[in-house]
């Protein structure tokens, strides 16, 4: 391409974007890791200062820590897990023809912009022990026998919060792939039907071939983003009861909430390094497709 | 009797199981809408009822008198305009120079980008709440601003990306041929072909920022709160009340719904194509 005319061009478009980003990303990020090595509690301010390693010792022996990381590997597991289920499922429906079809396209994303905090907070009310509406609909219906306060039980709590993430990401799964449902060549199965295939197999030998790239971009960056949530825990449970349903990031804001700054940074470095060997493969595919 | 069975299965394989996703999908804003109506004697009564038996506005009408809900509308809105107006301004500028010039360090540039939202946001919390500290715009909405236009930026860049990739070159080419320079054939040809993309790209930086909560509830004070806080902030002032919460949600949202349903065809395609395509 003319490229070579160009000369200052192309870098001078690209600066001030790039300007915003390093101020606001690379160099807190850098900050970061900085704060990870000081003693940096805000309640304690004569005791700023550096202190090596301590602080990453004192989160490798943090049994919280490993609940919160262990409890964010369920949280990614069982929410992206079932986003995807359900989010094929809708793309799979709102794919085939039928009347009011673009109107239920519409609706079916109203989740997907609906603000964290809303969202937990509507879901707070349904799951509410005395008022709530899934509890009555639980008793009507004779499952069962009380009402149940699901977010102050500790057995119930965890699962309750991860039907509100599967809820809140069904819709983006559902519109990545319907857009890649779209762009199947119907002759495929046109083909498969001559040669007496049934629905299954068309589905496991077509559709979800062709699909392989787009569920693979999208379910990393659903991993990515439902493993740094924050919104829809804290407004939900702040974590709690007994922190039963703290993630690792709900545990870093809670923790930042409380000014002990150091601490928490030292986790959410640890958080970062974690997402981005899970971030590798994406990376490195990217590069790729930049390259052509 | 072929047709009739046709018609059985498209129920039982169509019809039931799209209507039950939706029912899932819908019911908690149906839900949020009737309790945001309901008297409190009827909100708090023995029997859950599922449509008011009797209608009442007292909630929103609360929020706006007692409550001033207009003025953290007013920073919501303050922000996001600010933030949609800054991301649109540096992502077309670098979008363009993505999509039509080839040059050394571009994909490095590329990656730079779409890699800066995966950092988690508790990592860049606490840093930027110091940074912004010093500079003296905490609690200020330019700190928010600064915050989001970065959020926004990676997906904005790939939403532009791929719709200024779809226009010829040609199209400038001949501009300039015609004794244009660089910067008219951008005003003048593709400036006023790229705008639904811009108003797509728009709504989607909006939508972002008017929802962000996070960050919000770190960068703001009393003066400068945004709606996600304020409805947060409803909670605990007299325990939760929640006719005003469901009603300051349904306010939240009703801007963002708007918007989304106007812009929602190209931005849809816009999103998808990157995936689609890469």
């Amino acid at each position: 391409m003319h490229n070579r005319k160009s000369g200052f061009w192309p870098y001078l478009l690209v600066l001030p974007a790039l300007l915003v980003v390093m101020a606001v990303v690379f160099i807190p990020a850098f900050n970061a890791v900085l704060m990870s090595i000081q003693s940096y509690d805000l309640r304690r301010p004569s005791e700023i200062g550096f202190i090596g390693l301590e602080n990453y010792i004192g989160v490798m022996q943090d049994s919280l820590f490993w609940e919160s990381l262990w409890r964010t590997l369920l949280w990614v597991v069982f929410g992206v897990g079932f986003q995807f289920v359900f989010g094929f499922i809708l793309a799979l429906l709102l794919n085939r023809p039928f009347g009011g079809r673009g109107l239920a396209r519409s609706v079916s994303l109203i989740p997907w912009v609906t603000p964290g905090v809303l969202i937990g907070l509507m879901w707070r009310w349904i799951y509410d022990g005395s008022y709530g509406v899934l509890n009555d609909i639980l008793l009507k219906l004779g499952f069962i026998d009380e009402a149940i306060p699901f977010l102050a039980r500790l057995s119930t709590v965890f699962p309750a919060v991860i039907v509100t993430i599967i809820w809140q990401g069904i819709p983006f799964f559902a519109l990545m792939l319907l857009a890649g449902l779209q762009g199947v060549p119907g002759e495929l199965y046109e083909a498969a039907d001559i040669d007496g295939a049934n629905v299954f197999q068309k589905f496991f030998r077509i559709t979800v071939p062709s699909l392989r790239n787009t569920i693979y971009v999208t379910t990393l960056l659903r991993i990515i983003w439902v493993a740094n949530s924050v919104d829809v825990i804290f407004n939900m449970t702040g974590g709690g009861p007994a922190y039963a349903s703290q993630t690792l990031s709900v545990y870093i804001f809670n923790k930042a909430n409380a000014l002990n700054l150091g601490y928490s940074s030292t986790m959410s470095v640890i958080l970062t390094v974690l997402l981005l060997l899970v971030a590798v493969p994406y990376l490195k595919n990217l590069f790729r497709n930049q390259e052509n | 009797m072929k047709g009739k069975e046709n018609r059985f299965y498209r129920l039982l394989n169509l019809h039931i199981p799209l209507i039950l996703l939706l029912l899932f999908l819908l019911f908690p804003f149906y839900w949020t809408l009737v309790t945001s109506i309901k008297p409190a004697r009827e909100l708090y009564g023995s029997v859950v009822t599922y449509w008011p038996r009797q209608i009442t506005f007292e909630a929103y009408k609360k929020l706006f008198f007692d409550y001033n809900f207009l003025k953290p509308m007013g920073n919501s809105l303050l922000v996001a305009f600010f933030t949609t107006a800054l991301t649109l301004f540096v992502a077309s500028l670098a979008s363009y120079s993505f999509s039509r010039f080839r040059f050394r360090g571009r994909r490095l540039l590329m990656i730079l980008f779409l890699t800066n939202n995966m950092f988690p946001t508790v990592l860049l919390l606490i840093p930027l709440y110091a940074i912004m500290r010093r500079l003296g715009i905490l609690y200020t909405p330019l700190a928010l601003v600064l915050s989001y236009t970065t959020f926004t930026i990676p997906f904005s860049i790939w939403l532009l990306n791929g719709y200024l990739s779809d226009l010829p070159q040609s199209l400038e080419e001949a501009a300039m041929v015609d004794g244009a320079n660089r910067p008219q054939a951008f005003t003048r040809i593709i400036l006023p072909i790229l705008i639904p993309c811009l108003i797509a790209t728009g709504v989607y930086i909006f939508m972002t920022s008017w929802n962000e909560y996070t960050f919000a509830v770190m960068f703001t004070n009393e003066e400068s709160r945004t709606i996600p806080v304020s409805l947060k902030n409803l909670i605990g002032q007299l325990g939760v009340q929640w006719d005003l919460l469901t009603a300051g949600g349904i306010i939240t949202i009703i801007p963002v719904c708007i918007m989304f349903f106007f812009a929602q065809r190209r931005l849809v395609e816009g999103l998808t194509a990157g995936a689609v395509k890469g």
